[in-house]
């Protein structure tokens, strides 16, 4: 299990999203992935992004400029 | 045990990519979602941008969508790609700057692409024929299947039974019977399907699925390609097209202008890659200026500046000039009134 940060500061949904996505692609199971953005709407898309594909959102947190939400990858990302 | 048959859908967020989906989820299908991004999607950006609309739920439509299928989504950049497709679209615009045949063209056949890497059998979209003046006709619909490559791996759920047999349907993966025979612009028949389905709050966006089918959008994006040398664009650019007011006094430079809080600190962001003005003896918003200025388009600049700041009815303000050298030129100027700043400067 590793921990790792993305920077989607100062991108807007739905590219926190897609950059999320194609980080979780080359982590493993029971990884933890922190994505720090500066557009309050990836509050709702990256967790709804997990949601949907099967991803746990552990925390998230926001500052007066950036939101942080911390994930661990539950599944592969590869197709099946 | 028959084959688990495997399709992908084309998400917009829309109402007709929701109820297609479901009609094949309900035949028993595998299905999962694809959503395109091509930096002109309606989705997000300007409602993350105004402050205005601070409260409003911000959500993005297509994943709204596969969560109330229960379906995964996987959203993909083709900002590069898709640039193609707008600069050169071979069946040319829309009403506006929306190149929607070759548009629909281009995302079927990057399903195309994706069933094949992914191994699934087949390509679903919300497409219904005679929705859409340009790229929902039923002449255009079989120049999708052709120029996508996916020619009979393509169905229309909503309108299968008025168009010839695809694949899924010949195979038996999906029975025709269960495909519907919508036609036509209007929408009774999809909300009704909506509702039997019981779902709610869908998304009803006005025009399409992308800022090219706005007039405004559109305009300032033939502008901004006017003015450079060239009609390459960064996703920064198209953002740049959605905040702020637009004000070009002359073609070497235009103005925009920050029309609230939220907007003032969006465009904060770009003061490295953009000279800006803003008032330092008032409260006024923030300019950023897309072109290059001589001393005397500065002062004009700064003047027009001057007008949307809370100095606007003095005499004298005091305006700073921020080139991307670093350098900052402080100018003393008296605003320009209402009349001065002429009409057809706004893009
Ligand atoms: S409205 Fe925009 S996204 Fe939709 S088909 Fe037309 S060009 Fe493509």
């Amino acid at each position: 299990m590793s921990r790792h940060t993305l920077d989607a500061k100062r991108l807007l949904c739905p590219m926190p999203v897609i950059r999320a996505q194609d980080k979780i692609k080359t982590l493993s199971v029971g990884d933890v992935l922190e994505v720090v953005c500066t557009d309050p709407g990836a509050l709702q898309d990256v967790p709804a992004w997990c949601r949907i594909n099967g991803h746990k959102v552990l925390e998230t947190k926001t500052t007066d400029d950036e939101v942080f939400i911390i994930i661990e990858v539950m599944a592969a990302e590869g197709m099946k | 045990m028959s084959k688990q048959r495997k399709a992908v859908s084309l998400i917009s967020g829309g109402l007709d990519s929701l109820l297609a989906t479901k009609v094949i989820l309900d035949q028993g299908i595998h299905v999962e979602g694809i959503n395109f991004f091509t930096g002109f999607c309606v989705e997000g950006h300007t409602h993350a941008i105004r402050k205005q609309d601070k409260d409003k739920v911000k959500r993005n439509n297509a994943l709204w969508s596969a969560e109330q299928l229960g379906i995964k989504l996987h959203i993909v950049d083709v900002i590069e790609e898709y640039k193609d497709v707008l600069l050169n679209p071979k069946h040319g615009y829309g009403q506006n700057m929306n190149p929607c045949l070759d548009c629909k063209g281009f995302m079927v056949k990057k399903a195309v692409e994706w069933i094949k890497e992914n191994d699934f059998d087949f390509i679903i979209t919300g497409e219904v024929v005679g929705q859409r003046p340009m790229s929902q006709r039923k002449e255009t619909m079989p120049i999708i299947q052709q120029e996508s490559g996916a020619g009979d791996l393509l169905l229309r759920p909503l309108c299968a039974k008025n168009l010839p047999e695809t694949l899924p349907e010949r195979e038996g993966w999906v029975d025709r019977e269960k495909l519907l025979d919508f036609s036509g612009r209007t929408r009774k028949p999809q909300m009704a399907l909506a509702k039997e389905f019981n779902f709610e709050g869908y998304a009803t966006p006005a025009g399409g699925c992308c800022f090219l089918t706005d007039k405004n959008y559109s305009d300032k994006l033939v502008d901004m390609w006017q003015h450079r040398s060239s009609r390459d664009y960064e996703l920064d650019d198209l953002m740049m097209l959605k905040v702020g007011r637009h004000i070009r006094p002359n073609d070497n430079f235009k103005m925009i202008v920050g029309r609230e809080q939220g907007e003032n600190k969006f465009m904060e962001g770009y003061r490295k890659m953009y000279p800006y003005i803003h008032s330092i003896s008032h409260n006024g918003p923030l300019t950023l200026i897309d072109g290059t200025m001589s001393e005397e388009d500065a002062v004009l600049a700064a003047r027009i500046a001057a007008r949307f700041g809370q100095g606007r009815d003095d005499e004298e303000v005091e305006m700073a000039v921020n080139y991307l050298d670093g350098t900052k030129t402080i100018l003393k100027v008296k605003p320009m009134s209402k009349e001065e700043i002429l009409k057809a400067w706004y893009v």
